[in-house]
């Protein structure tokens, strides 16, 4: 069902307006149902066939509530890959339709959340609006000029 | 419904928020900062994790290391116009290879992992290409932004949908954009003095091969639905290489990446019936030399190559991966731990190609019990997109940098208002996807050319510092048009048991559908085997006024099936200048793309130009433009 939400697990982020997987899905899918269940609005995934399984809704949930089923049209049943966001790094569960598990983990980033420099700490350029360099060029091009023609 | 209106004003307004808008901010705010500038993006959805790149990448498609003596920007170059079959405009190509090795060393400070080998270099996964552990690609390129607009105390306003432009009182230049919240009902009412559009491609404007829930499984992201084109036409600005749409070839329904099993893994592709079909078929490129005989083969005419096995009825096609880490892992055979170490290093690669970037691949794989050193796996040509930053070339017509101007063959038209990437709409500037004529420029190309379109739009506000006035009437007539899906829908919605069935209105989807099989059936879809001609796209054109009446009657019952609506409206257009262009260009030039079957040959002495097309909105009418090909360099 593309993403799909764990009625047990979501706590509708704690009646907060906007929920971890409604701000993130790039395709503005994930939203709270408030209709059919107003004491306890619960997440889902209002038009599973314009989800790209990107995941994103799955690794922000604080819950762990949301996951993902291959999409029935092609995809055998039984299979699931689980990942587990860090800071650091991501971990991933993938479980065959046999039965079979494997697991991965790979680094996501080297610096801290939130400490991106924009000037990468490159010497800033020329200042000059009118140059063909960009802020940091050439120092972060690794070259002593820009190439010309 | 009653919409509260919001009225932002700023120097600079950058809408879309993906790759291209995230260098275009970053570069933007920090000469915005030096001017005392204000500078504002757009997004429809969140900046952290929007646009193509949203679910992160495993490779950087674009470095050229000329800093090390590696390549040069001309092999770049070579490269680019041999691939698009000798139709890029060699000056922007140029240009944003001059700017892509600073752009990656930045992804790399701001926190990037780049593999290196064991001297400390980058590992290459072809030439152009390297590999990184990129499922937080999108969020550190955009953390560099935010971070860089914060300190030039610039705006972001996130899940605002961007539905049309805003042109100035004359109607000489842009002056903003109108959209909506996709939260709330708040119209917004941008007004500014220079516009970049960065809103991506397109996809869903074809039928894809997945009709049932795997629809929204493209290949192409399906949140990109055409509203750069639909800007920039609106705008009025000239469009450049409509018709050259993108195909990948990709695994076989979840459409993982390739590119490392190509280049990294060496792998075959073959047709069950057929073989090795770069080999066999090499006689059937004779008509796209001297293109055929270029080293990487185009990718068009790979595919070529191998779509004629499967018209012949000789698939499936495979991707011989079982065959390939044989032959990587032969060197180890003798050392049993080495071997099964090289294995395990090879099987994690192979899964992070996947778990970085198409998550459903591993999946798919995973639900077949596939395993990669075993087995091969189905390849398949996907639907048609347009996406002018990767190897297809869609997007507006652009003016080069200034200091190549007089260089080479490069004539001097190409070049108007003294900065480069400005479209022909004074103020309106277009990077990434939003520009034509400019491919392989992929996820880091496209962030250095919305760079440099960054600090090109600054440039020209300080050279042309005023507001351009704004009728309120125009606004009105914005806001009303934009709304209407609302109005519609309120106004009829009551005679029907059943809302999705209606005779006064047509809800997004169904629309949507209706689009995707005039394309699929006449334009060279899925299901015509990507065959067009004269005859299919006139009629086709015919089909396509009906659409255009009933988007008219476009229903929306909620803010997000008027955002669905929006995207449709914005796919139509997209559509419309693809069939236009398909028409112009008399000979077919990118075999494995389309084929036309009334001019099946490319007929170089004619053809080797540009298809370029501007829409009048005043009079609602189109014109088309054959542009020579001119050269930078030999
Ligand atoms: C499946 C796939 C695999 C790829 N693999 C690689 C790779 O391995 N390596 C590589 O270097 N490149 C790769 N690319 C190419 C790369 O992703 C693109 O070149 C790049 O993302 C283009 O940047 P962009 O900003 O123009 O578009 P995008 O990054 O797609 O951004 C578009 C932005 O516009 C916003 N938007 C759209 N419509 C509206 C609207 N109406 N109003 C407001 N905002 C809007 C979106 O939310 C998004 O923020 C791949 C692309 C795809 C699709
Ligand atoms: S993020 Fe998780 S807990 Fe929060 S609403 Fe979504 S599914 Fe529920
Ligand atoms: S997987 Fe991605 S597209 Fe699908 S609902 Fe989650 S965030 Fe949205």
């Amino acid at each position: 069902m593309p993403s799909f939400v764990i009625v047990e697990k979501c706590d509708g982020c704690k009646g907060q307006d906007l929920t971890a997987c409604m701000h993130i899905c790039p395709n503005d899918l994930m939203v709270l149902d408030a209709e059919t269940n107003p004491e306890k609005p619960f997440a889902y995934n209002r038009d599973p066939s314009m989800c790209w399984e990107c995941y994103n809704c799955v690794k922000i949930c604080p819950q762990q509530a949301v996951d993902v089923r291959g999409y029935a049209d092609f995809v055998p049943m039984g299979a699931s890959v689980v990942p587990l966001r860090g800071s650091e790094d991501i971990m991933w569960t993938v479980k065959f339709r046999n039965g079979s598990l494997k697991r991965f983990k790979f680094p996501i980033r080297t610096t801290p959340e939130g400490t991106a420099q924009p000037l990468g700490g490159y010497d800033e350029g020329d200042g000059d609006l009118n140059s063909v360099n960009l802020m940091t060029e050439p120092a972060s091009t690794g070259a002593d000029i820009l190439p010309q023609l | 419904m009653d919409f509260e209106t919001v009225e932002v004003t700023t120097d600079l307004l950058i809408v879309g928020g993906g790759m291209t808008a995230a260098g275009a901010a970053v570069e933007s705010a920090y000469w915005a900062k030096k001017n005392g500038l204000k500078v504002v993006l757009v997004d429809k959805a969140a900046f952290d994790r929007s646009g193509a790149v949203a679910m992160g990448l495993s490779a950087i498609n674009q470095y050229v290391n000329y800093g090390k003596g590696v390549n040069t920007i001309e092999d770049y170059v070579h490269y680019v116009r041999q691939d698009l079959m000798g139709i890029c405009r060699e000056d922007l190509v140029y240009n944003i290879a001059r700017h892509v090795d600073s752009t990656v060393h930045l992804f790399e400070k701001w926190g990037l992992p780049i593999w290196t080998d064991e001297e400390g270099n980058y590992v290459n996964e072809g030439r152009w290409q390297i590999m990184i552990n990129g499922e937080s690609y999108k969020v550190i390129v955009a953390e560099a932004a935010k971070n860089a607009m914060a300190e030039a105390g610039g705006e972001i306003y996130e899940r605002v949908f961007i539905a049309h432009p805003l042109m100035s009182a004359d109607g000489s230049r842009i002056a903003g954009a109108v959209g909506f919240s996709t939260r709330e009902n708040k119209f917004y009412i941008f007004k500014a003095k220079a516009v970049i559009c960065a809103m991506g491609g397109a996809v869903h404007v074809f039928k894809p091969r997945s009709t049932g829930e795997g629809l929204g499984r493209s290949w192409y992201a399906p949140f990109n639905s055409g509203s750069s084109t639909y800007f920039t036409v609106q705008a009025g600005a000239e469009m450049t290489c409509q018709e050259v749409r993108f195909i990948p070839i990709r695994f076989k329904d979840a459409y993982g990446p390739v590119g490392a099993w190509f280049l990294l893994f060496k792998s075959k592709a073959i047709s069950a019936g057929g073989g090795d079909y770069m080999v066999n078929r090499r006689d059937d490129l004779a008509d796209w030399e001297p293109y055929a005989s270029t080293k990487p083969l185009p990718a068009n005419l790979r595919n070529h190559a191998g779509l004629l096995d499967v018209n012949d009825g000789l698939g499936p096609l495979y991707m011989e991966t079982h065959e390939a880490i044989a032959n990587l892992a032969e060197e180890y055979k003798d050392d049993k731990k080495a071997f099964k170490k090289k294995m395990k290093e090879l099987d994690s690669e192979a899964w992070e190609d996947f778990l970085d970037m198409t998550i459903s691949q591993a999946i798919l794989w995973a639900a077949q019990n596939i395993s990669p050193d075993v087995e091969h796996s189905e390849i398949m040509a996907c639907e048609p997109y347009f996406i002018g930053s990767h190897s297809g070339a869609s997007g507006a017509w652009v003016s080069g940098p200034p200091d190549l101007k007089g260089k080479g063959e490069i004539p001097d038209e190409w070049f108007w208002e003294d900065v480069g990437n400005m479209t022909t709409v004074t103020g309106l500037f277009a990077a990434g996807d939003a520009s034509g004529a400019s491919s392989h420029k992929f996820s880091s190309g496209s962030n250095s050319e919305g760079r440099y379109a960054g600090k090109q739009a600054v440039k020209w506000i300080m050279a042309n510092n005023s507001l351009p006035e704004v009728n309120q009437a125009d606004v009105d007539a914005a806001t009303e048009k934009v709304l209407k899906p609302l109005k519609v829908f309120e106004e009829h919605c009551g005679l029907t048991t059943d809302p999705d069935i209606n005779p006064n209105y047509i809800k997004p989807q169904q629309f949507m559908f209706r689009l995707q099989k005039i394309m699929d059936e006449y334009a060279g879809g899925v299901s015509s085997a990507f065959k067009t001609s004269k005859d299919l796209l006139e009629r086709g054109l015919e089909l396509m006024v009906f659409l255009h009446e009933d988007s008219k009657k476009l229903g929306a019952n909620s803010l997000y099936e008027l955002e669905r609506c929006w995207e449709n409206m914005h796919r139509m257009w997209q559509a419309e200048a693809h069939l236009r262009t398909l028409l112009f260009r008399e000979e077919t030039r990118w075999p494995g793309y389309y084929f036309r079957t009334d001019m099946p040959k490319m007929d170089q002495e004619n053809w080797l130009a540009f298809a370029n097309c501007v829409y009048d909105p005043k009079n609602d009418s189109w014109e088309m433009k054959k542009v020579p090909v001119k050269q930078l360099i030999d």
